[in-house]
């Protein structure tokens, strides 16, 4: 299994670059893998849905949708491809440290 | 996952007016943005009752001539089983995350996809600007249509 390295820590992650192990990821590292997803700051409203992301797969064992997220997140869908424009759902849990959501909606 | 190749736009263009007409392509369309994918929708013929403001509430699913439903025709043809059909089909969805047909025109617009009535269509059935849904950004031409689709893939539903 490949590995990635985020704030000077080997983390394992799957081909396409997602955790497989989210007990790996700290705050920190959450800077450089946004620039990788061409995100150069995030900001306090990125941060939200980043912490929203960790709390929905703690809860649910897998990342919320973007319906889901633009009705519960406190971001609307249109902000979330303004913060998130290569896909909100997939790069925010890129960023979280979360496996990628499943799902066809 | 092959990283050589990768689509970076699509059009989907929608003819149908039926419920398994309309879904696959909001569902391809939602599906692509999700992706990143530059995505526009463009309704044609009957497709047009999605975004026409009296109708997008009332797209039934056929129950006749459908063999995908199983059901035999004379049944499909009796009084209220395509609206009963049709909720136990809406319900089945909403507990997939699926939206309601208004919702998810709504979430599509939000996601920076492009929605687009045919012109031809909507001087056949007489509509107007007025009638169709504020989601909408243009009623166009055929040609207009290739012009916003050149450079990427063109799915037709």
């Amino acid at each position: 299994m490949p590995t990635a390295t985020y704030a000077d820590t080997a983390v394992p992650v799957d081909d396409e670059g997602f955790f497989t192990d989210p007990g790996r990821w700290s705050e920190p590292m959450a800077e450089q893998i946004a620039h990788e997803q061409g995100i150069t700051e995030l900001t306090d409203r990125h941060w939200t849905v980043i912490r929203f992301m960790r709390e929905q797969y703690a809860a649910k064992g897998t990342g919320p949708t973007v319906r889901v997220l633009g009705k519960t997140s406190g971001v609307s869908v249109k902000e979330l491809y303004q913060l998130f424009p290569k896909g909100p759902a997939k790069t925010a849990a890129k960023i979280a440290g979360i496996p990628k959501p499943r799902g066809c909606i | 996952m092959a990283a050589t190749a990768t689509i970076e736009k699509v059009s989907i263009i929608v003819s149908k007016g039926s419920l398994e007409g309309i879904y696959p392509a909001l569902i391809m369309a939602n599906g692509a943005r999700a992706e990143g994918i530059e995505a526009d929708l463009f309704f044609t013929f009957f497709g047009l009752d999605a975004i026409t403001k009296k109708r997008w509430e009332h797209i039934k699913l056929a129950t006749v001539g459908n063999p995908g439903l199983h059901l035999p025709t004379l049944l499909g043809g009796l009084p209220g089983v395509p609206d009963l059909v049709t909720r136990y089909m809406e319900r089945k969805m909403e507990t997939l995350d699926i939206p309601p047909i208004p919702e998810f025109i709504e979430m599509i617009a939000d996601t920076g996809a492009g929605i687009y009535a045919c012109k031809a269509s909507v001087d056949l059935f007489e509509l107007d600007k007025d009638d169709l849904v504020e989601q909408v950004q243009g009623i166009i031409t055929v040609g207009e249509f290739y012009e916003h689709a050149a450079g990427g893939q063109i799915i037709y539903t």
